[in-house]
């Protein structure tokens, strides 16, 4: 996982190895510092020789000089790997998932997406700034000051000995009952974010059901709950400090008790004065630097999560690959199922779409109706390769789809999914999704097909209009009018409309069907429509049922053949066909 | 610059009185333990220099029976000083660690509470996310700020005035020294702290930027996938990330050189202050402190000791700045949100349980079937009214802003049990009437009464009590199947859920669900397909059980096999109700009493479908328009 992660330092590696070595001699600085601070009082003490005081002066006035140098640059470069390391996680995070297919798309939810690229993100970025400045900072300190109270105290430097790992031992413990309670508590902090996010998106329910008091019940509930988790680490935690407290004033009195026992029995012989101010001095130290590794300790604990859920999206392979030596060119709109089956996950018992043997010219329009989940959509799904078949093979001009180059068979199989999406930026911006380099006559001439034009050019600023995130701001059916323009773009051989015409009113939907019968007679269409009305004139229509087709025919021949088709047609024109007599 | 200062005064003043009021007694008992333990903190060097005294005097006497008395009486005076320190300080960082997580819960409860009440129009005015980042955003920066920037400024407070105190004591010449670095000190600080401060403030709208971009193409990765437009999107990211990136290192240079700034400057002064110490040693001018003594080595050295750890304690002060910065950005917004205007309710006509006395409705505590409308205001004698269903809108004019009607002129009604169909383009004003009927928006112009009642003397929780309402975006809440329609009644029995399940048609597909009713139902629902989210919230109304239905687009996304399947029961769910229809589908309107047809904010047609077909206008065409075409 670590490496997965490291893998994204990249161009800063330099600073984070520059960042430690300068943290480093800025250590020795402040380590060298007291000492000559120690001369400085020596010679105030020793008797005022203002020259003296001032040579001393001077040297601590560059070494503060230095300090600061290394000080400031090893901040500089901490900042900069750090931020840059986050940077570059996000960028991986991004261009990965970019490259999943949707079968991995599936298996991550948006909202876990975001957390994981934001929050995830900073909380390593905290740690790896730690990590940088103090994973050498404390040990130095630490290994620093214990020298030189071995040299110092000599003897006297045992209590150390017993000290440190009393401490050590019990910041462990701390450290190890403190995080599973983390880790259960994060889980619940992210339900609780979650009810709040339903509550914000739900509002109409919640005051139409006057459930305002019911979830603000609940909302307590598990506030206290994570509140009552929290408290109870934060607790452990706080034991740190007057931890590392006792610890010190119980080697601050050995030292002086035995210290000054010692200096006095042996008349300064096993220890002197100056050692013995000295050893309390870097007695502070260390401990200091213990406490800080700890606090080391917690962050990288506390970001370990996070690390985890970063290196599962960096790790996650995609499912679809593109082909060694891919084909580039679609020869035409036919489309092909050669006893297909399809499941969504290896451990799905059922299969979604079970032995489909379909053949398709280019050119034809083909319609599809069934119940919800009868995998229609998962039939077309399949063909411009957003998943792989389990067995079977589709083809799309007489080649398989999983010879082509992706883009090249995405180019040209367009698709207009159910769940369709606009994105914030001018209405230009989102027909440019289509293509590229389309001119606004071309843009214009999408929409009029698609219907979209009439609405569009009442819009105070037309074409320029933004779209709010989401498309907020256009009602559903103009929403899928535009994209059903945005997919025109493309010019793409195949065409598939996923129920995207569902709250365009009936007269709209049939112009548009209109238009692509006349304006791009070629392209092969494939129409997927709760409405018979929207399907009864294609060349063929599928009558789709528990993943298999049921019938295929015409609208004629169904109402016939089919009697899930006739069921369907009567419930839509029942009051219709009286009229007509 | 100014400004914005005094602003987040008025922040620091309202969060410290909010926090004061979360813990009345807590918190300054907290406060206390933190000074005292401060101000003894201070206290131990004395002793320990006086051993160092003890020692230093007699260490070539040998004479360890002679001083070991004094030795031991300091030792035990040390070691109680430490026992009260860790006491105080063991205690206020576990009092610390409940004020924090509890005062956190309760701006979360205080905000969450206050939320709920807000009108509808805040919701549909508001991006989701930002009001979602001051539940996360906003709380960690407070977290930050109250766990760990207060006790440690209140700690480095204290401990400075005591250093103040007794190096005025000593030598005021000396202070004086000191009083120009601190004041180097905090200009640096102020200089080097405002603009990182500034950049972190930056680096949280940037981030949220990136947030925001990563959530629209996240919702959209499929769309992205299909139009193969990743490379796109990668580069858009790029350029967000980057900027990102600029500000926070920026930030983060900033707040990395405060420290080591501050802490040379220390060692600066400390030289100094040696070498002044030393000029007025040698020079022999008289030395001016409170104590009166004169200068001397024994006054300057620990006066150099006590510089360091004042510089020591600056550098503390300096750390917490960006916390503090944050944090105040972080509490100005909480307020915001706290302070919004809740939804108004002026309403005081009253929904309760009625029976039939005598000919005359009598409230009762029991649940009857009757429900009546209680007027407060009106006389004894037609205090009650009976609870029908009867909807009528006279002359109602309504825009979402001043500026902009989108409703003209709509009177309309509905008898009870009678069904009232809207159909029209999308954007003709059908969604607004319903968002009218149930007080979400108040009218401009006109009245709309219930059961002959003007629903704005209703009061609101009455008024939506009687409304059921199926929305166009189907919202489940997490939880499992049956509490998802136990939503519509909250005392309603496994029983009574499938029964109504079983009305919606929903029960059999339910039962085929791994867990039937247990299911869970994850917040993006995407376990269920859309059609199956549909006719759990149309069971969800259907045990609520209401006397006036609001479907708006209520089974779009059911195909109309399974619609047929359920017509059924929804003809029994809609039976004896009034009923409010939205379609696109004129399948699904074609039996109403009456049928709206809409365009642009008017009621351009009405009429049973019979009527309306005979009439041959606009929703003859509607109807009709498919086969026009042919």
């Amino acid at each position: 996982m670590i490496r997965v992660l490291m893998k994204s330092i990249r161009e800063y590696k330099k600073p984070s190895i520059l960042a430690p070595l300068l943290v480093s001699m800025e250590v020795i600085m402040e380590c060298i510092i007291p000492f000559v601070v120690a001369r400085l009082i020596n010679q105030i003490k020793g008797g005022c020789d203002l020259g003296m005081i001032i040579r001393y002066g001077m040297i601590l006035i560059v070494m503060a000089g230095l300090s600061l140098s290394f000080g400031a640059g090893a901040g500089f470069n901490c900042a900069t790997a750090s931020c840059g390391f986050a940077r570059n996680l996000r960028k991986d995070m991004f261009y990965r998932i970019q490259t999943y297919s949707f079968e991995n798309i599936d298996k991550f939810s948006t909202s876990s997406l975001v957390t994981r690229m934001t929050t995830d993100v900073t909380n390593v970025q905290m740690a790896y700034m730690m990590l940088v400045r103090l994973a050498f900072r404390s040990p130095l300190m630490l290994i620093f000051s214990a020298t030189m109270a071995i040299i110092m105290g000599g003897k006297m430097a045992l209590i150390f000995v017993i000290v440190i790992p009393i401490l050590a031992v019990s910041l462990f413990l701390v450290m190890k009952s403190v995080t599973p309670i983390f880790k259960n508590v994060f889980k619940k902090y992210d339900a609780l974010n979650n009810s709040i996010q339903e509550n914000i998106k739900g509002m109409r329910v919640v005051k139409s059901y006057v459930r305002q008091e019911y979830e603000k019940a609940k909302f307590e509930r598990s506030a206290e709950d994570v509140c009552a988790d929290f408290t109870r680490a934060e607790k452990i935690l706080a034991l740190n400090n007057p931890m590392m407290q006792f610890c010190l004033y119980v080697a601050m009195i050995f030292v002086l008790s035995f210290g000054s026992y010692t200096i006095i029995t042996s008349g300064g012989m096993d220890l002197d004065v100056g050692q013995f101010s000295a050893l309390l001095v870097y007695n502070f130290q260390i401990l200091m630097s213990l406490m800080m590794f700890s606090m080391v300790f917690v962050m990288v604990t506390m970001a370990e999560e996070s690390a985890k859920r970063i290196a599962e999206v960096l790790m996650e392979e995609t499912t679809l690959h593109n082909p060694e030596h891919p084909v580039m060119e679609v020869a035409d709109g036919s489309i092909d199922f050669d006893n297909v089956s399809f499941r969504y996950s290896e451990h799905a018992e059922k299969m979604a779409l079970a032995n489909i043997d379909l053949h398709i010219k280019s050119g034809e329009t083909i319609g599809i109706i069934g119940g919800t989940g009868t995998s229609k959509s998962t039939l077309i799904q399949l063909i411009p390769r957003l998943y792989d078949v389990t067995t079977g093979s589709v083809k799309v001009g007489g080649v398989d789809v999983r010879d082509y180059d992706i883009e090249t068979l995405r180019n040209q199989v367009a698709v207009v999914l159910q769940k369709n999406i606009l994105f914030s930026g001018s209405i230009k911006d989102n027909l440019r999704w289509g293509d590229q380099n389309a001119t606004d006559a071309q843009m214009k001439e999408a929409c009029e097909l698609a219907q979209a034009d009439e609405f569009v050019m009442q819009f105070p600023h037309q074409y320029t209009t933004h779209i709010e995130q989401g498309g907020a701001n256009v009602s559903g059916g103009q929403k899928q009018r535009l994209c059903i323009a945005r997919a025109l773009l493309k010019k793409p051989k195949i065409l598939i409309l996923d129920d995207s015409t569902s709250a365009v009113d009936t007269k709209t939907d049939a112009l548009i069907r209109k238009a692509f019968s006349e304006y791009i007679p070629t392209t092969t269409k494939i129409i997927i429509a709760q409405r018979v009305s929207s399907v009864q004139d294609a060349d063929r229509i599928l009558v789709m049922d528990g993943g298999t087709i049921k019938n295929i025919g015409t609208h004629e021949e169904l109402l016939k053949t089919s009697s899930i088709y006739r069921e369907v047609y009567e419930s839509q024109n029942r009051a219709g066909g009286e009229e007509n007599e | 610059m100014n400004k914005r200062a005094s602003f987040s005064k008025k922040t620091a003043i309202r969060l410290i009185k909010t926090l004061f009021e979360f813990y009345p007694v807590m918190l300054p008992i907290t406060l206390l333990c933190i000074v005292f333990n401060a101000l003894i903190s201070s206290v131990p060097a004395v002793f320990q220099q006086n051993i160092i005294a003890i020692v230093e005097k007699s260490w070539q006497s040998r004479d360890w029976n002679g001083v070991s008395g004094q030795i031991t009486k300091y030792v035990l005076i040390l070691a109680t000083f430490y026992a009260l320190s860790l006491i105080a300080g063991f205690t206020y960082t576990r009092l610390m660690a409940t004020i924090t997580q509890g005062s956190l819960k309760k701006f979360r409860l205080k905000m969450f509470n206050g939320m709920e009440d807000l009108p509808i129009k805040y919701f549909d005015t508001n991006n989701h996310g930002d009001i979602m980042s001051y539940y996360t955003n906003d709380i960690d920066t407070l977290r930050q700020m109250i766990s760990q920037s207060i006790p440690q400024l209140m700690i480095s407070l204290v401990s400075s005035l005591t250093i103040l105190c007794i190096m005025l004591y000593y030598s005021a010449w000396l202070l004086f020294v000191v009083l120009i670095g601190i004041f180097l000190m905090t200009k640096v600080t102020k200089r080097i702290g405002s603009n990182s401060a500034k950049y972190f403030i930056q680096q949280q709208i940037e981030l949220g930027k990136v947030e925001g971009f990563v959530e629209e193409i996240m919702n959209g990765q499929k769309v992205v996938k299909v139009f193969c437009h990743e490379e796109r999107t990668e580069e858009d990211f790029d350029r967000l990330n980057d900027e990102l990136f600029s500000v926070a290192e920026r930030a983060n240079k900033y707040a990395n050189t405060l420290m080591p700034i501050l802490m040379n400057i220390g060692n600066v002064l400390y030289v100094v202050v040696a070498i002044v110490g030393g000029i007025l040693l040698l020079s022999g001018i008289p030395n001016l402190s409170v104590s009166g003594m004169a200068l001397s080595i024994s006054i300057t050295v620990p006066f150099l000791n006590m510089t360091r750890q004042f510089c020591g304690n600056i550098g503390q002060v300096s750390n917490q700045i960006n916390a503090v910065v944050m944090g105040m950005a972080g509490a100005e917004r909480i307020f915001n949100l706290i302070d919004e205007t809740a939804e108004k309710d002026e309403g005081y006509v009253t929904l309760v349980n009625a029976k039939e006395e005598n000919g005359k409705l009598v409230e009762c505590k029991e649940r009857t079937e009757v429900w009546a409308w209680k007027d407060e205001k009106a006389p004894e004698e037609n205090r009650y009214t009976r609870l029908t269903g009867d909807v009528r809108f006279k002359d109602v004019d309504f825009g979402y802003n001043e500026e902009k009607t989108v409703l003209h002129d709509i009177t309309l009604y509905a008898k009870p049990g009678q069904k009232v169909a809207f159909v029209g383009a999308t954007g003709a004003g059908k969604t607004t009437i319903t968002n009218l009927i149930n007080r979400f928006y108040d009218i401009q112009r006109g009245t709309i009464t219930y059961d002959g009642i003007d629903i704005s003397k209703i009061r609101k929780s009455d008024l939506r009590r009687s409304l059921g309402i199926i929305l166009q975006d189907t919202v489940l809440f997490t939880g499992s199947v049956i509490e998802n329609i136990r939503y519509g009644k909250l005392d309603a029995t496994d029983e009574e859920c499938m029964e109504a399940a079983k009305l919606a048609g929903a029960h059999d597909f339910i039962t085929r669900l791994p867990e039937g009713y247990q299911t869970m139902i994850a917040s993006n629902g995407a376990n269920l397909s859309q059609g199956q989210r549909q006719l759990i919230a149309i069971a969800r109304a259907a045990v609520a059980d209401p006397p006036v239905m609001i479907m708006d687009e209520a089974t779009s996304s059911i195909d109309t096999r399974t619609e047929e399947i359920v017509q059924k029961g929804m003809d029994a769910l809609m039976h004896g109700r009034t009923v409010f229809v939205i379609a696109h589908r004129l399948s699904t309107v074609q039996n109403s009493d009456v049928i709206m047809v809409l365009e642009q904010g008017h009621i351009i047609e009405r009429g049973s479908h019979e009527d309306l077909i005979a009439q041959k206008g606009k929703y003859y065409q509607l109807y009709t328009g498919a086969f026009e075409l042919e």
